[in-house]
Parts: structure tokens; C-alpha cells; sequence
């Protein structure tokens, strides 16, 4: 700090407390002390508070002692002449705002006022995988901002972060100098994957409004979330840091010191003040401070440059039109840089050659039709990639080629065929990565802004929106990414890419039928991967920088419970980094083949776990399961009055069997904690035999998401005939049917549900 | 040798001394100053080559060759010399401790009156660090354990004293190699004087490898349970405005001095002068109320928790009754000058001895006792009271100065992270980046062989300007504090630009008051902080720091030195060597003074040096921080990176008017 900013800090930190004490005192007259208060589709109650306190707010009433909590540590400000110190001071000052803040909000959900309305304002929301006509949402994401992030959403990001996807956030307060500075700086952050939490106002402009103005979409799905156009909306990015170290670092509530160290530690986040900072913002940022993370500002404050509570500088000034740059918008890229240079943020950018913004926060942007240039694939067309090795002296590196007309003549949302093939050589290059590298064409290409993305093989569907073709983004250009990504991501494998791309009808039949045939033999390749032809599993790690506890287990049988990493998966990585969190793990000696223990598992578990964890069971949720971090698709938990075990999907926010959401059930299960009868997993291991096989695999399941029902049919009645019972997922509940153990039994008994006739599951 | 006389600017570098000297000279009374130097130190004692411990001698060793009767070498009767002092030191401090530890068992029994438990989370910090059972048991019950635990220390046999775990792991792990950890406090004093004795111990490096452990017993002994217990009766320390030099006194009140060392009876005074009682006796007698003030270390133990001003450090004691305006001076233990009652005679002023160990000849002696020690405080005040009226003549010089004291290692942890993330890691970055260069404890005495407060000054002064931060202790910390460099605004002006980035981000005063001279353990604690905060090595040895005492005169100066330099520390003093012997006249006499410097650093990574030159007391600190940033792999020293934080700026752009700041906040745009 500076005596001036601790001055100001702490005069607003006192001002807001009062505002906090005067509210609540209201809203305990209006609404009395057991009005619920809580932030809808989180876990974690109020979580800054909860974290800095251990109070699991739920009631109105229980806001007292977290406000007088606040209240003692206020202090009074700095004397102009003979101080003493005030760094402390102010730290708690700001830790002060930080619960007043939160319990404000708490308080304005309570009277409906959060999320902050906006009429006529639609959230980017939606998730990856619906269509892309889909993703404009229900009514409750329309006429207002987006408030805290919601659970799924906090989950689905979390593999983001761990694995560098995502290096951090970043918390705009305030406005820029122009909207044109407020959307480069958000394009800037967007290109390097930095999720931009964006909140209060200067004269009560702020960033989100400068940035509807500028037709720039703000979502999850474009990392640009708009909490509130006040500075105190801003506490639900520390609710975000929070519930992160609570989720994934397998902290508990009142474990404040070690959150919020955890936060300096491993969550890259920084505060960019633009424009004028008054005495709540520089308060609020004495409170972000003591997470670790520190500020940026656009105009002239105190700069406090020594380190300490921060990594690196506590607060940094840039003075705007001090910048070196030739016009605003190359200063706004300076200030940027500056910001991930402070918060000593890892990114990896990889210059792509196209004449879109790239980077992984263009991802999940969804083209609408009526937005939509062109599309390959979908309904109206055929679309496949098909990605294969060839030897050294093969494939002409950086060669990108295509073959047949380009997409100029077909009219306005037209569609055409489209066959994208490549073609890789290396030396650290086997046949085995050859469906690894194919599944990474989706979020390569998904990465250009405007151009999206769905599905793989054969069902691949891609889309150019207008805007994109108007910059000149043509075909080629999937070639160039494909080019660029591939050696940047893959270098360690691939020595050389050749991108040929297909429009011609003959030759797309031509390479589809060639294509066809490797996928089958990929499909038998999987098949025949099983966890007895193999001698040695997969380790994960990848997560320890969240759950330093956390180890995944990965067999050909048995995917990572963030569903992004299977065994395959994995030894790629292996080879890329040979140090890297992909270790291959001999398995040693069986011990128990029907459970899974294998002495070089266990071994390995009770060392990369630091002691935490002494044994783990392959194939049991009740002895010994696996741990999680915290990225998991998937709950499985026991419902012993069923005699079987309930699936929660992450993306199923409704009330489940065992009396608890996702998001509460998440608490149990993530931390690296063992916990019997509870596990987290990844989708794609419902279909394995292995699937709790020791403890009577797929049938033991009474209850499922009916989310993953609708998104796994298919598959799921596969897995149903070879179980025997073709007829199993329409005796299996969901939450339409059964949201309590009475309904569950109830519904499994008319069913005739296999596992009330099954052994005693313990 | 007929010496010069002293002029008042040799005398003390401090104004108010000067001016209270010429008030001396015109009453025609002495002070120390004058007797210093009226009286020339014996040559051959202050190099360490006289014996005196039995009737054979003394023997005085001045030739090359000479032993004395018993055949005894100058080495060996330098070192007994040495270990000798040095138990005296360690004994005054843990004594003091030993006190402090029946205080705190009393208070737990409910049997002290007018004393509480005041800091319960540091009782039950320390207790649990023990393995005191804490969970579910009242204050009193955690506080009788934890004094048992600590008295238990004194008259224990074998083992280790148990504070010796809050040292680094690998300095404990050194001390049991070497040999030196203390069994029990007083048997390692005990054993001093026994090696001593005539036709004992006779092996110089054998004798120094126990003054090793007597300094040990104190230091992570005697002066840490008298810090900790101190810390738990009257309060952790926290920064407060306080006021120093001999300007504090009020001509409109009773002014009681409170000298010494112990804050038992005086925090018991401090209280006392606030009951209404008193304040209504004090304006019966005429006067507006008690003002109290503190000389010495009382003073800093009051300053430090109560902002009760102090009139001055050690060499203020005589000119303090000079001012004429002291109705009493109320003294406990250690570095109370016998002068005081026959200069006191001059004056109304009484003194007022209050230890049971401590009775000066014509004083007045109330004893004290905490089993009622509120009763006896009052009616140590009211004795002042009723003295206000035999006031003379008054002359209070105006000189005083202002200074945030306060600094316990737990407000250091606190003020670098708040609550919730209180931590050294802000500290250790800043030595990390060279932003502050390195750490000087500049702690100890005055001694009027050399000009008052004049080398405590410049040392650090010049440190400063070379963005080393200062902690400092004792009488050194009432010099610094009466120049006014105990206070934020010196943080701004007086300090290179890497210390100033860091007392403007923090809001501290370059040189930090950490208390009286017991509290040097709080230094041990602060260094031990800084190794387990890490990135500074893995032991104290490796930290850019120096001890410095330039103007000691006391024995428990040596025993600090000691059990600094064995905890790994450079320790400087300044003065004379009392083992410099005579090297140019006798060869070999300066055996002992090489071995407490190269031998002990081999040992301990510490090392004890007597250098009486300012500037290369000043050179040699840098050379030394410079070595051990080296040895760490730190960046070498660079003001010129640093000094862009504060609020310079911004405080030129608030005065702009409005419309211009609201454009200049931007900046001015770069051509």
C-alpha cells in the first residue's frame, strides 16, 4: 500500500460496511432473520465468506456475525503526520469490503435485484455440445447480466485452468477511455484465453456497457462475463477464486489463509482498473490483494511496486496516454501485456496465420444461422476429418492444399461437402496417436473467432460466419490453423503437416471410404485396449497444480474423470513431455483382479498422493475408489436403500435421490479425499465393463441425469444389450421421476430395476 | 596522563544532554560524563591482561613471555576474563527472566494483585509450541503450566532449555553437534564461575566454547521467557505514538522517573497514575497529575506497550535529575548509577530503590513485591506527591522527539499481511529483490568514553542511506528515537530509494523500536522467522544481517554478542575490546580476540569484532550483507532500480483543479 491508497482504501472500506449494516438492519425488519439467502446454482454458500469465515451462511439472520466480523476489522485511517503502519490494516480493510460486498449482494438476491437487470440484454450462454441454433437460451438468461458463475460452468473451466487452456482471469472494474479500447482489450485477453470478469462503472459507464454498444457478445461461452455495472458485483470473481480452492484444492470453509494462498499460488488473476478509482474500488482492491492478486490501472495511482503479498508488483499505474504505442489501440494491447506480465500469467500463444482473432476463448462461441455464412456438415451436408501418419519423406510440411471450389460461388447460409485430411509424419510419431492428434481438428478449429465447430469424424459440422468470411477467412485457412496448432501443441511427436482439404464431390468420396475404413479399424483398435492387454496405466497429475493431492489412474478401460484424457490420450502426452503429468505406471503384481489393486498402482498412488491416499481399487465405489480433483463430468454416489448407485451429470442443476445437487454432492466428492460410496467420473466410463465391475457394474445404476440418457442413447443401449437387458436405461430413473428415495424405490419396483434383485451391494 | 577536557559537543551529540551538562557545571556537580573523564580507564584490565580472581595476584601480564603466578597465559585470562562478563550478562537478563516467570505463575494463582493475562493467544501460541494442552482449559490453567514450564528452566539438571526449539532447525542441529545447547540457565552461570576459579579450566578455546553456552542460556533462554512472559502479562507489543528525551517532562505535574529494567512494578506504576485517586492527590499537592517517564529499559518496556514517554536513555539518568523537576526516580535492576543519590542530594528529588536484590546507600527503598504491587505503586506515587512541594528551581530543556515504537516480530508478521495473510514473505522479497540491501540490529548501551548517541547515529544514518533496515533495541533505540527516525516521515527522506519503496508500502519507520534489551530474543525470533519464511537461506548465518552495538559498556552487551554470533550473526561493537590485549607490545595477547572473530565464524557462521571507527564499522556491515547477498545468489546491491512506488504522483495531480485532473489522470500523453 501507500498512505494514500490505505486512506482511501480503508474510508471506503468503512463506508460500505455501514452501507452492508444498513441494509442488512432493513432487510431483517422487511424480511425477518430466516428469509433463505443464498447465490442460485452454487455450492459453497455465500463462498468468500464462507471461506474467509466458516460461517455457511443460509439465512439472513446468520449475515450478523459476518458483518461484525467486518466491522472489527476496520481500523481507523492512517494521521497525516506521524503514522503508524498500515499495510495490515488495510489488507483487513479490504478483507472487510470483501464480506460486506458479498453479503450485499446476498442481500439484493434476497429482494431480487441480482443479477443486476439490463433489459434487452442476452447472456452467450449455452454450453458446447447443443446445437448451435440452441444456444440463444431460455428466458432466464435474457434482460439481465450473468451474477455469480454458476456451478457447471466453474467445473467445466476447471480442467481449463489446470491444464493451462485458461492461464487466469482477469477482473475489469470500471471504463475504458473509449469503446474501442474496451473491446481491444477484451480481444486482447480473449486471444490468450484469459477470462474476463468485467464489472463496475466510472460516472456510471461501464465496460459492459461500452461493450453491448460494440455488438460483443458477453457469456461463458465467450469468457467475457458481466457480473454487475457496480463495483461491489465485482466480489463474485473472488466468489470464483474462492469456490476454485474450494473445488479443486480440497480447502474447507474458514480455511481462509490457506485459500487465499492457494489463490496466490496457482490462480492467475489479476484486477484492471480502468478509468477513475475511487475509494471502493481501491478498497475492494486491498481485498483482492490478499488473494494474491494485483492491480493494473489505466490512469495515475500510487504505484506499489515491492512484492510480497502478491507474486509479483502489489499495484502497477499505466497511465493510459503514457503508453508507448501509435494509437489507442496498440496501447491497449501494451496494457495488456502489462497485466500478464505483473501477474506473471504462463500463456502460450501460438501465432495463427488467419485473419480472425484465435485463441482457446473463442471456443465455445456458437455462429447462429442467421449469422451464418456457410456450413459443412449438419443436416444439409456431408462433412469428415481424417487424420493419418505417413513416412518423413511423405508429407511436404506447411503444404495446404484444396481440392475443388472454394465456398465464394454458394449463396448466404449455404451449405457444402467438405473433407479435411491430414496428414502427419514424425519420429516420435505412432500409429496409436493417430485418433489422439484427429480429436484435437475440434478445437483447433473451434479456436478461430467465428468459425464453430461440432462433433468428429464423419459427424463433423462446421460453421463461417458472415463476419469471418468478410475478413477474408476462406478455406485454406482451416489448413493453416491445423499447420500452426499442430506443431505448436504437438511438436515433440510431429515433425512435418500436410492439410489437404476437399471440396470435390469425387474425391470426397474417394478419402471418405478411406477414412471409413480407419476409423473401423481405430474403433477395433479401442476394442481390443482392454486393461489385460496392457502392462502398464496412465498417471495424471495434470490437475495437481489445483488438488495437490489428486492422482488419476487411467487404464484403456477406465477414462479420467474430467472425460478429457483417456489412456491413449495419455501416452501421447507421455511421449510429448516424458516428464509431463502423464507417467506411465507399471502395474506390478495383480492382487485382486475382480477389485483391481495392483501392487505398482498402489504404490504409486500412496506416493504421488503424498500419503493420502494408501490404496485404490480400479473397479470399486466402495472400497478404496479412485479420488477426484475436482473437474469430474460425473457423480456416482450410492443409494443404499436401492441396492445401487445414482449418475449426476455436472450439467444437471436439479435435485437428486440422495437430498443433495451436484454442486453439494461436488463437495464430498473433489479435494483428493477417498471417500466409499462416492466417486467422480468421466462419462465415457458408464460404458466400460469396468464400470464399478467389482461391485456389479451398469446394473448397480437405479438413477441417471436424464441429460446424460438423451446425450449417450446410443451408446448407453449398447451397453444395455451387452448387460443382457436391452430394456435396462427405461428402468433406470431420472430426475423427472424420482427426486427422493421414496420415489426411487417406488419407480424401481414397477420397473423391476435388476438391482433390487441383486446381492447385497455391501 | 593529563586527558583534555571534553567539550558539551564531545559529551553527547544530544542537545538536551548538552544543555543539562552546562547546567551541571554551573551547579558544580559531576556526571558520568565528567568522571569519564576525570578517570582513565586502566590500560592493561581494558585489554583483558589482569588477573585478579585469586589472592596471588593480581597479575597484570605486560611483557612478552609473563604468566602469572599460577602460570596462567594471557589467553586464558582473557577468555576467563570474558566468560566471566559474559555470565554476569547472561545472569542479569535471565534473572530477570526468572522473576518475570514467578510474576506469571503468581498472576495464574490469582495472587498478584492488580496483574492479568493479557495477550491469552500468545499465552496459548507459546503453550502449544510446548505441547501445553490448551483445548477447553482457562488462561490461568495454561498460564500455571506454562510458568511452571518456565521456572523449571532455571534450576534445570540436564537436557536442553526448551525455547532452543524456536530456533532454525539446522542452527539446533549445529548447537547439539557443537555441543553448546544449555542444560538449565543457571547451572551453565553456575559452571562459568566454576571454570574460572583458580587452577580450573585453563584452555582458552575450551573456556569460549562455554561462554558459547552461558550466552545461549540467556539469549535463547533467560531473555525469551522474559520477552514471552512480559509479552503475555502487559501485552504484545503494537506501534503507538510515543515521545522521547528529557523535553517530555511537565512542569505542572509530578514528574516520576521509572528506571531500570523490569516492567513488573513500573506497567503497575503506569496504572497506578491513571487511578482517580492519585490524579485527585497529585492536584491536592498543587500539581495538574503524575507524569511518568521512563530512563533506560524500563522505558522501553513502557514506551513500547503503554506510549509512556521516555526521558532518555542510561546517560540520561543523572541529567534527567539535573531538570531539577523529578520528584522521584523509581529504579529496579541493572544500570542504575550509585551517583544518582548523592547528585539527587542536590535536588528534592528521591530515589527510590524497589528490588530486593537492589539497595544503593542512602536511598530510599520500598520494596517491592507482586503479590500487592498495585498498594506499593501508590504509595510510591504518593510519596512523589507529597515530594512536589520541596520543588526548586526547574529547567526542562525543550528537546523531544516523536516516534512510533511498537514493534514486536508479531506485529511485523501482522503489518506485512494483515490477518489473513500475515507473513515475512514481504520482507524477504524486498532483501530478495535488493529493494532493502540488508538488516542491521543496531541494539545496546551508552557509554560516555565516546560522544552520547553519536555513534549509534551515524551508524545508522549511513545504513539507512544504503536501504539497510534497522531494528533496533535498548539505549540505541532511545538515540535513534530522539533524531526523530523512528517515524513514517523518515521512511520518506532519510533512506535510499529501494528502503523507501518499502516504509511507504508498509507505512513503517526505517528503523523499527523492537524494546528493551531483553528483548534482543525478539531478533532471534525475527531472524528465525526469515529463515523458515525461505529464499534466504536455510539457516541465520545466511541472512544479509549484522549486529552492532557501537557505544556498549555492559556485561550483558557481551552475553548478547555471544549468543548472537553463536545463533550465526556478525557482531560488531563498537569502543574498546576487553580482549583487544597489546599485540605491538606482547605477542600472542591477541589470541583470544582473533579466536572470538575467525574461530567462532568457522564454528557458529558468526563472529564477534571490536572496531571504534564509525565509517569502517559501517564499511564492514556493508561488505558483510554484500557477502552473504552474494552467497545467496542474490542480485547484487542497485539503488538505481528502485524508488518508482508512493504517492508522489498522485498527490501533485490532487491539486490540479478538477478539469485538468480529470484529463491528467491519464497521464501526459509521450511524444
Amino acid at each position: 500500500m501507500s498512505r494514500y491508497i490505505a486512506t482511501r482504501a480503508i474510508r471506503g472500506a468503512h463506508a460500505l460496511v455501514t452501507e452492508a449494516e444498513l441494509m442488512l438492519q432493513k432487510a431483517l425488519a422487511e424480511k425477518g432473520p430466516e428469509t433463505p439467502v443464498a447465490f442460485p446454482n452454487t455450492a459453497y454458500y455465500l463462498p468468500v465468506i464462507y471461506g474467509m469465515t466458516g460461517i455457511p451462511v443460509e439465512k439472513l439472520g446468520q449475515l450478523e456475525p459476518v458483518l461484525q466480523h467486518a466491522r472489527a476489522l476496520l481500523h481507523p485511517l492512517p494521521s497525516e503526520k506521524r503514522w503508524t503502519p498500515y499495510l495490515g490494516e488495510t489488507l483487513d480493510c479490504g478483507m472487510a469490503t470483501l464480506l460486506a460486498a458479498e453479503a450485499i449482494e446476498a442481500i439484493r438476491f434476497v429482494y431480487g435485484l441480482q443479477p443486476e437487470p439490463m433489459p434487452g440484454f442476452r447472456l452467450a450462454g449455452g454450453t458446447a455440445f447443443t446445437s448451435p441454433d440452441n444456444g440463444a437460451g431460455g428466458e432466464s438468461l435474457d434482460g439481465h447480466l450473468n451474477g455469480p458463475i454458476d456451478d457447471i460452468q466453474l467445473r467445466t473451466w476447471g480442467i481449463q485452468l489446470v491444464d493451462g487452456r485458461m492461464p487466469g482471469f482477469a477482473a475489469i472494474i470500471g471504463a475504458a477511455k473509449s469503446n474501442e479500447v474496451a473491446v481491444k482489450i477484451v480481444r486482447e485477453l480473449q486471444q490468450r484465453n484469459i477470462l474476463c470478469f468485467l464489472a463496475g462503472n466510472v460516472n456510471g459507464r461501464s465496460i459492459i456497457h461500452q461493450l453491448i454498444e460494440e455488438g460483443v457478445e458477453l457469456g461463458y461461452d465467450t469468457y467475457t462475463v458481466p457480473f454487475g455495472t457496480d463495483t461491489i458485483s465485482a466480489i463474485y470473481a473472488l466468489g470464483f477464486a474462492v469456490r476454485s480452492a474450494l473445488t479443486f484444492g480440497g480447502l474447507k470453509g474458514g480455511q481462509a489463509r490457506e485459500i487465499l494462498l492457494y489463490n496466490k499460488d496457482r490462480v492467475f488473476a489479476f484486477v484492471l482498473a480502468l478509468g477513475e478509482v475511487d475509494d471502493l474500488k481501491y478498497a475492494a482492491a486491498a481485498g483482492a490483494i490478499n488473494f494474491g492478486f494485483p492491480v493494473i490501472a489505466d490512469t495515475v495511482i500510487p504505484e506499489i511496486l515491492p512484492t510480497g503479498v502478491t507474486t509479483y508488483e502489489h499495484v502497477v499505474s499505466m497511465p493510459f496516454n503514457e503508453i508507448e504505442g501509435k494509437d489507442d489501440l496498440e496501447r491497449a494491447e501494451r496494457l495488456v501485456q502489462k497485466c500478464i506480465e505483473v501477474r506473471g500469467v504462463k500463456i502460450k500463444v501460438t501465432k495463427v496465420p488467419v485473419p480472425v482473432p484465435y485463441g482457446s476463448a473463442f471456443e465455445g462461441e456458437v455462429v447462429r444461422r442467421a449469422d451464418m455464412r456457410i456450413e459443412f456438415g449438419g443436416k444439409y451436408s456431408r462433412a469428415f476429418e481424417y487424420l493419418y501418419m505417413a513416412p518423413l519423406n511423405e508429407v511436404v510440411d506447411g503444404r495446404v492444399e484444396v481440392v475443388g471450389p472454394g465456398f465464394e460461388e454458394v449463396p448466404e447460409q449455404g451449405h457444402m461437402d467438405l473433407g479435411i485430411v491430414v496428414k502427419v509424419a514424425g519420429r516420435g510419431m505412432q500409429e496409436d496417436f493417430e485418433p489422439v492428434l484427429e480429436r484435437q481438428i475440434h478445437y483447433f478449429i473451434n479456436g478461430a473467432s467465428g468459425v464453430q465447430h461440432i462433433g468428429q469424424r464423419d459427424i463433423a459440422w462446421i460453421r463461417i460466419s458472415k463476419a469471418a468470411a468478410e475478413k477474408g477467412f476462406n478455406l485454406e485457412h482451416l489448413g493453416k490453423i491445423l499447420h500452426a496448432r499442430f506443431h505448436a501443441d504437438f511438436g515433440a511427436i510431429v515433425d512435418k503437416v500436410e492439410v489437404t482439404i476437399f471440396t470435390d464431390p469425387d474425391r470426397i468420396e474417394e478419402w471418405l471410404r478411406e477414412a471409413r475404413k480407419a476409423y473401423d479399424r481405430r474403433n477395433k483398435r479401442l476394442a481390443d485396449l482392454t486393461d489385460e492387454s496392457v502392462n502398464e496405466f496412465y498417471s495424471c497429475t495434470l490437475c495437481q497444480s489445483f488438488a495437490p493431492n489428486h492422482v488419476c489412474v487411467i487404464s484403456p478401460q477406465r477414462l479420467g474423470l474430467c472425460g478429457a484424457y483417456n489412456w491413449l490420450d495419455c501416452k501421447a502426452s507421455y511421449n510429448i513431455n516424458p516428464t509431463g503429468p502423464n507417467q506411465p505406471i507399471k502395474l506390478g503384481t495383480c492382487i485382486d483382479p475382480v477389485k483391481g489393486y495392483w501392487t505398482g498402482i498402489n504404490e504409486y498412488a500412496r506416493i504421488a498422493s503424498h500419503g493420502t491416499v494408501e490404496e485404490v481399487a480400479m473397479y470399486s465405489i466402495m472400497e478404496n475408489p479412485m479420488t477426484a480433483c475436482g473437474c469430474f463430468e460425473c457423480i456416482v454416489m450410492l443409494i443404499p436403500e436401492a441396492n445401487g448407485v445414482m449418475v449426476v451429470s455436472r450439467e444437471d442443476s436439479s435435485m437428486t435421490p440422495a437430498g443433495m445437487t451436484f454442486s453439494t454432492l461436488a463437495g464430498m466428492v473433489g479435494g483428493g479425499i477417498q471417500t466409499p460410496g462416492v466417486m467422480g467420473v468421466g462419462k465415457y466410463y458408464l460404458l466400460s465393463p469396468k464400470f464399478i465391475s467389482a461391485d456389479g457394474g451398469f446394473k448397480r445404476v437405479v438413477w441417471m441425469s436424464s441429460i446424460l440418457k438423451e446425450t449417450m442413447a446410443e451408446e448407453l443401449h449398447a451397453v444395455a444389450t451387452r448387460e443382457g437387458d436391452p430394456e435396462l436405461i427405461s428402468r433406470i430413473a431420472d430426475e423427472r421421476y424420482a427426486v427422493t428415495v421414496e420415489e426411487l424405490l417406488a419407480w424401481l419396483e414397477e420397473h423391476d430395476h435388476p438391482a433390487l434383485a441383486m446381492p447385497p451391494i455391501f | 596522563m593529563a586527558r583534555k577536557k571534553r567539550s558539551l559537543e564531545e559529551f553527547s551529540a544530544d542537545p538536551a544532554a548538552q544543555e543539562m551538562l552546562v547546567r551541571a557545571e554551573e551547579m558544580g556537580v559531576s556526571t558520568a560524563f565528567h568522571r569519564a573523564d576525570a578517570l582513565a580507564p586502566c590500560n592493561i584490565g581494558a585489554a583483558g591482561m589482569c588477573c585478579s580472581n585469586c589472592g596471588m595476584g593480581p597479575c597484570r601480564l605486560t611483557k612478552d613471555g609473563l604468566t602469572g603466578v599460577c602460570g596462567a597465559t594471557i589467553d586464558t585470562i582473557q577468555a576467563r576474563n570474558l566468560v566471566r562478563a559474559i555470565a554476569v550478562g547472561s545472569a542479569a537478563h535471565s534473572d530477570h527472566g526468572r522473576d518475570m516467570a514467578f510474576t506469571l505463575k503468581a498472576v495464574a494463582n490469582g495472587e498478584a494483585e492488580g496483574y492479568v493475562i493479557r495477550d491469552v493467544p500468545k499465552l496459548r501460541t507459546l503453550a502449544a509450541r510446548y505441547g501445553i494442552p490448551i483445548e477447553g482449559r482457562s488462561p490461568e490453567e495454561i498460564a500455571n503450566d506454562l510458568a511452571d514450564l518456565y521456572i523449571a528452566q532455571f534450576g534445570q539438571q540436564d537436557g536442553q532449555v526448551v525455547p532452543i526449539i524456536r530456533a532454525p532447525e539446522k542452527r539446533q542441529k549445529l548447537w547439539k553437534k557443537l555441543g553448546v545447547i544449555p542444560r538449565g540457565i543457571d547451572r551453565e552461570v553456575v559452571e562459568a564461575l566454576h571454570r574460572t576459579h583458580i587452577g580450573d579450566d585453563q584452555d582458552a578455546e575450551h573456556l569460549l566454547h562455554h561462554a558459547i553456552r552461558t550466552a545461549l542460556s540467556d539469549g535463547w533462554g533467560g531473555s525469551m521467557i522474559a520477552t514471552d512472559v512480559s509479552d503475555i502479562l502487559f501485552g504484545t507489543p503494537a506501534p503507538l505514538l510515543g515521545r522521547a528525551n528529557l523535553g517530555v517532562l511537565r512542569e505542572d505535574m509530578v514528574n516520576v522517573i521509572v528506571h531500570g529494567h523490569e516492567p513488573t512494578l513500573s506497567e503497575m506504576i503506569v496504572a497506578a497514575s491513571q487511578d482517580p485517586e492519585i490524579i485527585e492527590y497529585a492536584r491536592a499537592a498543587g500539581a495538574k497529575g503524575v507524569n511518568l517517564a521512563g530512563i533506560c529499559c524500563t522505558a522501553n518496556e513502557i514506551l513500547m506497550r503503554q506510549g509512556v514517554p521516555a526521558a532518555g536513555n542510561f546517560l540520561h539518568q543523572e541529567l534527567v535529575i539535573l531538570t531539577g523537576a523529578v520528584e522521584a526516580m523509581v529504579v529496579d535492576v541493572q544500570c542504575i548509577m550509585q551517583a544518582l543519590v548523592g547528585l539527587a542530594q542536590n535536588f528534592h528529588t528521591l530515589i527510590i530503590t524497589t528490588s530486593p536484590k537492589v539497595k544503593i546507600k542512602d536511598a530510599v527503598h520500598i520494596e517491592f513485591d507482586e503479590h500487592q504491587a498495585l498498594t506499593i505503586a501508590k504509595e510510591i506515587l504518593r510519596r512523589a506527591i507529597d515530594n512536589f512541594k520541596n520543588r526548586g528551581e526547574v529547567h526542562i530543556p525543550a528537546a523531544q522527539s516523536e516516534l512510533i515504537p511498537g514493534f514486536s516480530h508479531e506485529y511485523i508478521n501482522y503489518m506485512l499481511g494483515g490477518s489473513y495473510r500475515a507473513s515475512f514473505r514481504p520482507l524477504n522479497d524486498a532483501i530478495m529483490a535488493g529493494r532493502i540491501r540488508g538488516v542491521a540490529a543496531i541494539v545496546g548501551c551508552n557509554n560516555p568514553r565516546s560522544t552520547q548517541d553519536y555513534l549509534h547515529s551515524y551508524v545508522t544514518q549511513e545504513l539507512l542511506k544504503q536501504d539497510v533496515l534497522i531494528v533496533e533495541t535498548g539505549c540505541g533505540a532511545i538515540a535513534t528515537a530522539k533524531l526523530g527516525l523512528m517515524l513514517g516521515e523518515a521512511g520518506l527522506d532519510q533512506v535510499g530509494p529501494g528502503l523507501r519503496e518499502i516504509c511507504e508500502t508498509v507505512g513503517i519507520p526505517p528503523v523499527l523500536h523492537m524494546g528493551s534489551c531483553v528483548d534482543n530474543s525478539r531478533i532471534l525470533t525475527v531472524l528465525t522467522q526469515m529463515v523458515e519464511e525461505g529464499g534466504l537461506g536455510d539457516d541465520i548465518d545466511q541472512i544479509p544481517a549484522v549486529g552492532l552495538a557501537p557505544e556498549w559498556m555492559s556485561e550483558k552487551a557481551l552475553s548478547i554478542g555471544a549468543y548472537c554470533v553463536a545463533s550465526g550473526v556478525y557482531v560488531i561493537f563498537g569502543g574498546s575490546s576487553p580482549v583487544s590485549g597489546m599485540p605491538d607490545r606482547v605477542s600472542d595477547s591477541d589470541l583470544v580476540s582473533r579466536y572470538i572473530s575467525e574461530g567462532w565464524e568457522k564454528l557458529y557462521g558468526g563472529k564477534l569484532e571490536f572496531i571504534p571507527d564509525p565509517e569502517e564499522m559501517v564499511r564492514k556491515t556493508l561488505e558483510h550483507i554484500d557477502k552473504k547477498r552474494a552467497a545467496l545468489g542474490l542480485p547484487e546491491y542497485d539503488p538505481s532500480r528502485f524508488g518508482r512506488s508512493g504517492d508522489a504522483r498522485i498527490l501533485e495531480l490532487e491539486k490540479l483543479p478538477l478539469p485538468e485532473r480529470r484529463e491528467a489522470l491519464y497521464g501526459v500523453p509521450v511524444r
